[in-house]
């Protein structure tokens, strides 16, 4: 490992823009010429829209135009879609109603758009929008999924009678019957897994411009993958076709799943453009976030675990109503279903399992994926039912877990997922270590003499990363391939440039992929830079989520890189007389081995471009591209353990140790893993103690902005203490496996274990507020 | 309308404004200084914050009109040139920041928690101290230590001065 090569925790290079304010976001963009969008979204979580009238607001100074649902419609921009295609059990097709990017006849969340007003300023549009008169009639809501699916309950799309989107199952459900026909114990329970609001800290925003001349569209948009936003929008939402629509997503402030999907935002600003002749922005606030980004979770599950007499687990069956909201967001059939039934073996080795998965339409925000997607509620679910079942069985929760640890690898589950590699007995070792497990019995001791309730939670969880390869997830109903591309460019004086399709939004990317190219070339970093979010510089890219920029992405690049190496190699054996296979590559030298020839790498870069002296027949030049399609998932995984203390008259938790050991295959950067490790204990945490989107029965969001939605700030949470232990992945030539949502994954069952060990009191869902531990103490 | 003077990051400044324009926006929008970000609309992300006079203030909570004829920093003008700000060097250095967004209200309200503080800081008051500001990305944990590392920083850079 050289300085900056991988391994090392080298300082990110993006920082200087970030800590000096130089950080060019959507919002920060100006183009000449350019009006302001406002929406008009309503304020009834399902109504009728009987009309709208603009005419007050058009005489209104600044009104540029005041566009409508209907127009959109008679425009043919086509309605949004989901693009994972999921069967129900009875072979059906899942059920999905039509989403227009404005409603042009009914609403069906608070929120949902309506019109759009094109203001020559912010508050030109802004205070027009307060004039526009909108006639609704209220229908009845469905709030929640149990509303949803009872029998008469109001219809919200003709396509999903009964407001089911599918009945879903996966799993043999005889073997798993037989399981527990044969069970000494059953451990059964019901978990809630509540809505959380992705909350990045930079609002969405559009910015577009249609350019007349040319008849070209160009989009800048909070994305975390601009290229499948370029496919979808020309693909299928008839916005123009791909050469003639530029997708830009610049530094982008945080995404965690939400800003995968294309909102209806950023097709209306697309429109709005052409239709007002002029460049038009949407910036939106916090509110709108609340109301539009699209929601995560929102699970309701029972679940059965069946145990043979030595405490082995032998059969387990999950039936869980996942609330997808008012529409089908882009992958949002995906999440409850192969993102997270596939994982509900976890880390154990559970011979029969049978999950059945059933979805549900309500008047609220749509569900999509949300920082970890599936995996989380698979974990959570999973391990507060290995520690109720400990207390059931009286075993200690960490054994009972090491006792049914898979240990042989691979390992095809139930479920169709085919472990790799893992080592989950040395994560659970290291945690308990470094949180001194065997300790905490005398501890619990003391502070009961003090007056506290002292608690410790253990989550050993794994993950599903890099979902991949594209022919399986093509065979589950996946709409698009997970492959990733990148090219690398060698330039004449020696300076290298990554073009990738994954994109960065806080995992810093730009110095993590250079620090490949500076292991591989022993060049410094500074020399190499990264080219990424622009699809008119990169050709085609997936972007980045489910922790797939450095086992897909990176892995394209090394492939990339490998193809120039052979090329330079040629070059350098050329310049120096030497035989092809003689040339090594060291500290950025091309040298011939058993002499002391050598030559640097912008000679041989100079040479490839001036083409004075290259091999006969070998093209000019210095860059060559790649696409790598893995060959299966990746599987972090690892062990939490959180010890609290939970103050009997207040219900309030405190923390006294969290400890995270993970197996991340190799690291490129463990500064940078670890910082994303953090990010996801955060979430996980928050989620835990603090985060829970509400609505009431009128489907009214009553967590509309930070004011009411508890986000965790820094005094809500611990320092943590991390460790790693390393499987190397065999699935790629990195041997990386992914850890941007390992947090969020395991930890929330971390928490609550421990808080339910403390009270001694198993009824308890999140979030674990004082009021709710309160309750569960006092009755 | 209105018109308004004011220094900004050490620049007199002179703007003709809506009555409602908030410093913020004055900021972005009229002054092209768009490191001060905008996260919320309640007050509560602390992604806005400048130094008024030296002192930490949400800049979305201020009127364009209330900091006339006062002195105004943002997030671009805490460096010397090439050169980080201490608080600016240990945010880099302790990998306190991931999407950047909510870093320059960070930064802005750590430097005065600093200055409060002086060298009587610990991780509680720290945490404590930072609950106008929210980061989704980081857990906190390095920016605290960020802010621990650059009191120390600070004070030396004080010493040298
Ligand atoms: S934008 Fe000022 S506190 Fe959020
Ligand atoms: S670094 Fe992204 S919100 Fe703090």
């Amino acid at each position: 490992m050289g300085v900056e090569g991988i391994g090392a925790r080298v300082v990110r290079k993006e920082d200087r823009r970030f800590t000096t304010g130089r950080g060019r976001y959507v919002d920060d963009i100006k183009i000449l010429g350019m009006t302001y969008a406002h929406f008009i979204r309503t304020p009834h979580a399902h109504a009728k829209v009987k009309s709208i009238d603009s005419s007050a607001a058009m005489q209104m100074p600044g009104v540029v135009a005041v566009l409508t649902g209907k127009q959109i419609v008679d425009d043919k921009v086509g309605n949004l879609i989901c693009v994972w295609a999921i069967t129900s059990k009875d072979g059906t097709p899942m059920k999905m109603g039509a989403w227009p990017a404005m409603a042009p006849e009914t609403v069906r969340f608070v929120g949902q758009a309506v019109a759009v007003v094109i203001g020559e300023t912010k508050n030109q549009a802004r205070d027009a929008a307060e004039a526009v008169v909108v006639d609704y009639e209220e229908l009845p809501v469905v709030a929640d999924v149990k509303a949803a699916i009872a029998p008469g309950a109001p219809q919200l799309h003709p396509e999903a009678p009964g407001n089911i989107i599918y009945d879903w199952h996966i799993g043999d459900q005889a073997a798993a019957d037989g399981a527990f026909k044969s069970a000494a114990n059953i451990v059964s329970m019901d978990v809630i897994n509540n809505r959380l609001v992705p909350n990045a800290m930079e609002p969405r925003a559009a910015v577009a411009d249609y350019d007349t001349a040319e008849d070209h569209y160009t989009l800048y948009t909070t994305s975390q993958n601009p290229h499948v936003a370029r496919l979808v929008l020309s693909a299928f939402y008839n916005i123009a076709p791909e050469h003639k629509l530029r997708v830009i997503a610049p530094d982008v402030g945080g995404g965690f799943g939400s800003k995968i999907y294309i909102y209806p935002e950023e097709m209306v600003s697309l429109w709005a453009s052409k239709k007002v002749g002029r460049p038009v922005k949407w910036t939106g606030d916090r509110s709108e976030a609340f109301l539009t980004d699209a929601h995560g979770r929102d699970h309701l599950t029972h679940a059965d675990m069946a145990f043979d007499k030595d405490n082995r687990i032998i059969g387990l069956r999950v039936k869980t109503h996942a609330n997808l909201g008012a529409y089908m967001s882009l992958f949002s059939s995906s999440v409850p279903t192969y993102l997270y039934a596939t994982l509900l073996p976890g880390q154990y080795n559970i011979p029969a399992i049978y999950a059945e998965v059933i979805a549900v339409y309500t008047n609220t925000t749509p569900v999509d994926a949300y920082r970890g997607a599936g995996r989380p509620e698979a974990s959570y679910l999973l391990e507060r039912m290995m520690e109720t079942a400990a207390r059931q069985l009286k075993v200690d929760p960490a054994e009972l877990r090491r006792k049914n640890f898979i240990t042989q690898f691979p390992h095809q589950t139930p479920v169709i997922m085919a472990y790799d590699i893992g080592d989950f007995g040395a994560s659970l070792d290291s945690a308990m270590k470094a949180i001194d497990y065997a300790g905490f019995p005398t501890r619990k001791a003391k502070a009961k003499s003090e007056g506290k309730l002292r608690g410790i939670g253990v989550s050993c969880y794994i993950e599903a990363c890099g979902i991949a390869p594209s022919k399986a997830v093509g065979s589950l109903g996946a709409g698009v391939g997970l492959w990733e591309s990148a090219e690398v460019r060698v330039n004449p004086v020696g300076t290298i440039e990554i073009l990738t399709g994954s994109h960065s939004h806080g995992q810093g990317h730009e110095t993590t992929f250079c620090q490949l190219v500076a292991e591989r070339l022993g060049v410094p970093i500074s020399q190499v830079q990264i080219v990424h979010g622009d699809a008119d510089k990169v050709q085609f890219g997936m972007g980045t989520y489910g922790s797939r920029s450095a086992a897909v992405g990176l892995t394209a690049i090394l492939k990339a890189m490998e193809k120039v190496e052979t090329k330079a190699k040629k070059i350098a054996a050329h310049q120096l007389e030497a035989s092809e296979s003689d040339i090594v590559i060291e500290n950025g030298e091309f040298k011939a081995t058993g002499t002391d020839k050598s030559i640097a790498l912008p000679m041989v870069a100079l040479a490839a471009y001036t083409a004075h002296n290259l091999p006969d027949g070998m093209e000019p030049g210095l860059k060559e591209g790649a696409f790598y399609d893995p060959t299966n998932f990746t599987f972090p995984a690892g062990t939490y353990i959180c010890e609290l203390e939970v103050d009997p008259s207040t219900g309030k938790t405190s923390f006294v140790n969290f400890v995270a050991a993970d197996d991340f295959g190799r690291l490129i950067n463990p500064m940078i893993v670890e910082g994303q490790v953090h990010g996801g204990l955060a979430q996980g945490i928050g989620q835990a103690l603090l985060e829970h989107a509400v609505f009431d029965a009128n489907g009214q969001p009553v967590t509309a902005s930070f004011m009411d939605y508890a986000m965790p700030r820094a005094d809500d949470l611990p320092s943590f203490k991390l460790s790693h232990t390393t499987t190397l992945c065999p699935g790629n030539p990195l041997g990386v496996k992914g850890c941007g949502e390992a947090g969020a994954i395991g930890s929330s069952a971390a928490v609550i274990n421990a808080i339910t060990d403390a009270i001694g009191n198993n009824k308890l869902e999140m979030p674990a507020t004082p009021d709710r531990v309160w309750h569960a103490i006092h009755g | 309308m209105s018109a308004i003077k004011l220094t900004v990051n050490g620049k007199a400044v002179s703007a003709e404004i809506e009555d409602r324009t908030l410093l913020v926006h004055l900021l972005r929008d009229h002054l092209n200084l768009t490191g001060t970000h905008v996260g919320c609309d309640t007050s509560q992300c602390g992604a806005c914050v400048v130094h008024i006079d030296g002192r930490a203030v949400k800049s979305c909570t201020v009127l364009a009109g209330q900091a006339a004829g006062s002195s105004v920093t943002t997030i671009e003008g805490i460096a010397k040139g090439d050169e980080l700000h201490p608080m600016q060097a240990a945010f880099r250095d302790n990998h306190g920041l991931q999407c950047g967004f909510c870093t320059p209200g960070m930064i802005m309200s750590a430097i005065d928690i600093v200055h409060r503080h002086g060298g009587k800081l610990d991780e509680e008051t720290v945490r404590h101290e930072l609950e106008g500001n929210i980061c989704r990305c980081t857990g906190y944990h390095n920016i605290v230590k960020s802010v621990l590392d650059a009191a120390g920083r600070m004070k030396m850079s004080r010493a040298a001065e």
